[in-house]
């Protein structure tokens, strides 16, 4: 089939304002990646067309667009996403995420977004010395299981700038930063929940969320991010333990896998 | 043009990049990380399966075993005091990583969970062994996640999105640092340091087949090549057997290690042929080789050019009966080990691996050769030893070599920790004791000088297609299986294409800010400097070993290449030297390879 982009264009160097400018391409397969298509359009007809890619199978986080109004992972949106496999033809708009200074055509500038991560602790903080016998430290299946969920995120930021809050307000720290801390506040190995939840029960924490639900679809890992700000705003107002007690035991009403 | 002085720089922020500079931190020196892409971009993430190491928390298991099944997947070619190294500092390496945080799975009585993986054995019994450590299918993600955690923690000082384009060295040929391009400005900056450390990961965009990254374009090793420093190894690069068809997305070796079974068109499971021991399980050459030869002889999928991956409950349980394994398991299970795999497989091929077969076939997955280094990561000069003082290299960029003629899977990321942790410490060491080398003249002179000659090319050949033909000559020639015709015809062909590149090169975009127009065309002159000496080093070695497969010579020769390889670019002549003999210290001398 045939596809018809639209996609949003700005060069610092050229342009005083960004402008939206069209590509034809032939031959377009129902199961041709999005990515691959840009690809074409800049190894074909437009070497200036610039966008950020690297692994092209939704695992590194680097090609998250807004591709016909919604954020997505470039490499992991197939034409077939847009148009019936019999289409004659299927029109395409990309721009760039929303809510970060835009630098070039696709490509926004990611520090605040990165900087709103760091502000959490993303790394794990314990006193306990490790085992003296050497080895790992023991966590339960279930201990590991009810954080499991956030451990996917791949800080791609299609939640972040999904979300009207984040747009409204560029200090909230966003729905990506709270699914990090989630990762490390329901771990059983961490002792720094308290510090985590003192950032997040701020002004620019967790309550800017309005359970809008908007992160939730534009994860292209699945993770379920609306949930994961509910169980952190809960947290803050019950405390950790009342939530990681009550998640063990949602964990119990599912029955294991057989192996 | 901005200078800044550092004892260590680091170039790469994956998985071996991150834990060098993790380690040359905590060892007193001041660290810079540069990286052309943000770090938790890095193709470490992709990684799905496991890392091993012989922990033994679900049935004994030993480092030795380890070792030596490393030596066999690698066909006699890896150095077994480099081997050594890697299967025993492995277990403490794991146990690092859990102590960071990493998120590992976890048996019922909390210890790391293991599973099995291809080519890792009881050595005693000779069946698959559990040494396979795992976080669900995406073990690499976790080690990326966590080492960067642990970077931000130390607050080790990062330069994402900065390309770098040169080695440079002093006088008296020591390394002196590196010259990068900063992509959001085009600027260049000259890192002055006292160690250099190359982690920036393969190669694999040389073949139009991949599980790799597109910027996986072996930038460091041309780099090097082009300062006159040679190369190891270059024509063993592994194929991996299980890339999603058409595509060559990576399906982990973990789907067989929890029962998936190949089966081709016939519904036969084929390996049974090949590999009568540990069949599904068998070193990725091997079953890439059965997989190509099952194609050819009209087996492939309704005769077309893949085989199915089956790892559907009915399937497995079938033959785990026929294995007499009391062991069963059901769709939640393939849900809960495999969730990525499920995710690639519904996404691309519209293929639900609990219902149904995944259609399979091999893709460019891994270099077991590259920058060769000694067992304390540092980068030889000479094939007698002799190195380069300051210059380190680790992780798949760098060939040590652990993984010889073929890596077995889990081994990369056991490679990226040990080899990452050395090369930080040693570099750490090394720029404790040295001065800071003397810059030479016009540092970031050629860099400038080659990026203009790019940016203001007059011609009409865009990179675009001499990429193509690049990848696809070495994925018909120097691929799977190889003939002296077929790879001197790739040469032939990879020497036209750089007169191309060299001579009638246009790019559209001439600006200075995030030309990635222009950085890909400069990646494209790496690969292509790479595809010539890979070709080069594949048409010399007159054997068939591990990935290295010549129809023409279908025997492993022990008598005459049991060394390796070292491939020098010397302006438009390749040379080679096979002098350096393959280490056999842990004593298993080589015997014929069958699982």
């Amino acid at each position: 089939m045939k596809a018809i982009f639209r996609i949003r264009r700005y060069n610092p160097e050229k342009d005083k304002k960004p402008y939206w400018q069209e590509f034809t391409l032939e031959d377009v397969l129902p199961t041709d990646r999005v990515v691959e298509l840009l690809h074409r359009i800049k190894w074909e007809q437009d070497g200036t067309l610039t966008f950020r890619r690297s692994c092209a199978h939704g695992v590194c986080g680097s090609d998250a667009m807004r591709i016909n109004g919604v954020n997505l992972l470039a490499c992991k949106v197939l034409v077939r996403t847009f148009a019936r496999d019999d289409a004659e033809e299927v029109k395409i708009q990309v721009e760039p995420i929303l809510g970060l200074p835009v630098l070039k055509d696709l490509i926004v500038d990611m520090e605040p977004f990165f900087s709103h991560y760091r502000a959490i602790l993303p790394y794990l903080i314990t006193s306990e010395p490790p085992p003296a016998d050497g080895r790992e430290r023991r966590q339960s299946p279930q201990e590991r299981a009810i954080f499991d969920d956030t451990t996917k995120c791949i800080l791609c930021a299609c939640c972040t700038t999904s979300c009207p809050s984040f747009w409204a307000n560029d200090s909230y720290v966003g729905p990506a930063a709270i699914v990090q801390a989630h990762r490390f506040i329901f771990d059983s190995r961490d002792q720094a929940a308290d510090q985590r939840l003192n950032v997040l029960g701020a002004p620019d924490g967790a309550w800017r969320c309005r359970t809008i639900f908007n992160c939730t679809p534009a994860c292209p890992r699945e993770i379920k991010v609306t949930q994961a700000i509910g169980e952190v705003k809960l947290a803050i107002v019950r405390g950790v333990e009342h939530v990681r007690q009550q998640k063990i035991a949602d964990l119990k009403e599912t029955p294991a896998p057989e192996e | 043009m901005q200078t800044h002085q550092f004892d260590v720089v680091v170039v790469g922020a994956g998985g071996a990049g991150l834990m060098a500079a993790l380690y040359a931190s905590q060892n007193g020196a001041n660290v810079a990380v540069v990286s052309k892409l943000y770090p938790t971009r890095s193709h470490t993430g992709t990684a799905q399966g496991g890392i091993g190491a012989a922990l033994g928390n679900l049935e004994e298991d030993r480092w030795e075993w380890h070792a030596f099944d490393t030596v066999k997947g690698g066909d006699y070619l890896a150095d077994q005091d480099a081997v050594k190294v890697l299967a025993e500092q492995a277990v403490s390496a794991i146990i690092e990583l859990e102590l960071m945080g990493l998120p590992f799975d976890r048996n019922p009585d909390g210890t790391i969970s293991q599973r099995r993986f291809g080519g890792h054995t009881n050595n005693i019994t000779k069946k698959p062994v559990r040494r396979a450590c795992h976080a669900a299918d995406r073990t690499g993600h976790m080690i990326l996640q966590t080492l960067y955690q642990q970077c931000i923690k130390n607050q080790i000082r990062f330069f994402d999105e900065y390309h770098a384009m040169d080695q440079l060295l002093s006088d008296d040929g020591r390394s002196a640092g590196v010259v990068a391009v900063e992509i959001g400005s085009g600027e260049l900056h000259v890192f002055h340091s006292k160690a250099v450390i190359w982690a920036t990961g393969g190669w694999g965009r040389l073949w139009s087949v991949t599980s790799n990254a597109h910027s996986l374009t072996g930038d460091a090793p041309a780099i090097l090549l082009r300062r006159g420093l040679p190369m190891e190894d270059m024509e063993f690069f592994q194929f991996h057997p299980t890339g999603l068809y058409g595509l060559g997305v990576l399906i982990t070796e973990g789907v067989r290690g929890e029962g998936g079974i190949l089966l081709n068109g016939k519904s036969e499971r084929f390996m049974e042929r090949y590999a009568p021991s540990i069949k599904d399980l068998a070193s990725r050459d091997v079953i890439s080789r059965a997989i190509y030869l099952e194609i050819q002889a009209g087996r492939g999928i309704g005769g077309r050019p893949y085989v199915h991956l089956d790892v559907t409950p009915k399937t497995v349980n079938r033959y785990l009966a026929e294995a007499g394994e009391s062991r069963r398991i059901d769709g939640n299970y393939v849900i809960q080990k495999l969730p990525d795999i499920l995710d690639f497989c519904r996404v691309y091929a519209g293929v639900d691996p609990v219902e149904d077969p995944i259609p399979v076939a091999p893709t460019a997955h891994y270099g077991m050769g590259g920058i060769p280094t000694n067992i304390d990561a540092e980068v030889l000069a000479k094939p007698d030893g002799t190195i380069v003082p300051g210059l380190y290299a680790a992780g798949e960029v760098g060939c040590v070599s652990v993984h010889g003629a073929n890596r077995l899977g889990t081994n990369s990321l056991t490679d990226l920790i040990v080899f990452g942790r050395i090369a930080g410490r040693k570099a750490a060491e090394y720029a404790k004791s040295a001065g800071m080398p003397a810059l030479p003249p016009d540092p970031a002179g050629k860099v400038s000088a080659e990026l203009a000659r790019l940016r203001s090319g007059k011609g009409s050949s865009r990179p675009g297609p001499i990429r193509a033909k690049m990848q696809q000559a070495m994925m018909d020639h120097v691929g799977v299986f190889r003939t002296e015709a077929g790879i001197s015809e790739t040469i032939q062909i990879i020497r036209g294409l750089k007169e191309q590149f060299n001579t009638d090169l246009v790019i559209d975009d001439r600006g200075q800010q995030f030309n990635t127009d222009l950085l890909e065309a400069w990646e494209l002159g790496a690969m292509l400097d790479l595809a010539e000496v890979t070709a080069a080093s594949a048409l010399a070695r007159t054997e068939s070993r591990g990935a290295h497969s010549r129809e023409d010579y279908p025997k492993r020769d022990d008598q005459n290449w049991l060394v390796h390889s070292f491939v020098w670019q010397d302006g438009d002549t390749i040379r080679l030297d096979h002098s350096r003999k393959v280490d056999l210290s842990l004593g298993h001398e080589p015997m014929e390879r069958v699982y």
